[in-house]
């Protein structure tokens, strides 16, 4: 059976849907450095509560896991099947890790009732709210990505797996890995930006 | 039929990754570091500068732009300058009300 297939334009379209998810999380980025200008001591003070050691935890397990995504890539292209679904499963078990990190680090805010829509937290001024807010929603929107992003590499596993994607035609498998690189990307701006910069 | 052009790819060799693994991790501490340490104003223009280093790595090496068709990194750079354009007027007007 003669197929047509076209990898340019399938990675084009991912592409293409990459530079929305871009412009949705820049939009926010502008939202951030706006109210950030306008309450400087708010949002110093608010970002010395986040824990920069699970933050810093988590950016590594990131990196690792878009390293392992992308040398699954070379594994399959040298046709080592094996190779690539281990690679595959450590960056879903990395990709859990961080959704795990992430489940303490919220609960640690919960607890302190400090969560959207809390009136301890709108006790503590309008600032707080701003920074919690889009703290929250920030942070939350990535780990659905990461969720998201999770789903599309196992799919692929399977693919993998059952030999309907091999090293004569994974594009599907790079469009799964650029889309994960793009969770990376996000969190290495999400990081210093909620974290680092007190 | 085989098209030439489905069959055109690079393979970039593991320790590529794991050499870009290093120095982004290398990075990633280097901005906590800094960022620990006060430095002022200068904190955040730092922290900003190693992200976009870090990010240049990401879609250089991981996403393959650096071995892929022009048009990418072209189509990439443009969204940048999009992006860095509505930033800068958007905190242009804040700056100056």
């Amino acid at each position: 059976m003669v197929t047509h297939r076209d990898d340019l334009a399938s990675k084009t379209g991912m592409w293409l849907f990459l530079f929305t998810e871009l412009l949705l999380f820049g939009g926010l980025f502008i939202v951030y450095s706006v109210y950030r200008y306008r309450n400087p001591i708010a949002f110093h003070q608010a970002a010395h509560e986040l824990s920069v050691v699970i933050g810093t935890a988590n950016t590594i397990i990131l990196l690792i896991s878009s390293t392992t995504i992308a040398m699954s890539i070379t594994a399959l292209q040298t046709k080592n099947k094996k190779l690539c679904l281990l690679l595959m499963g450590v960056t879903i078990l990395l990709g859990l890790a961080f959704l795990v990190n992430k489940y303490f680090e919220w609960g640690a805010h919960f607890r302190e009732h400090i969560y959207p829509g809390s009136s301890v937290l709108a006790l503590r001024g309008h600032g707080d709210v701003l920074f919690y807010g889009l703290y929250f929603f920030m942070t939350g929107l990535h780990a659905l990505h990461i969720i998201v992003g999770l789903v599309f590499i196992l799919v692929i596993a399977v693919s993998i797996f059952k030999d309907r994607i091999n090293s004569e035609n994974y594009v599907l498998l790079e469009n799964s890995g650029l889309y994960w690189h793009l969770v990376d990307l996000i969190w290495i701006f999400l990081f210093p930006l909620f974290y680092l910069i007190t | 039929m085989k098209t030439d052009e489905n069959e055109k790819h690079h393979i970039i060799p593991y320790r590529t990754f794991l050499y870009v693994l290093a120095i982004l991790i290398l990075l990633t501490l280097t901005s906590v570091t800094l960022t620990q340490i006060s430095l002022g104003a200068f904190t955040v223009a730092a922290a900003l500068i190693i992200a976009g280093i870090k990010s240049t790595f990401v879609l250089a090496i991981f996403m393959h732009l650096k071995f892929e068709n022009k048009m990418f990194s072209r189509a990439v750079c443009g969204v940048i300058l999009l992006l860095a354009a509505v930033i800068t007027i958007t905190l242009l007007d804040y700056l100056n009300r």
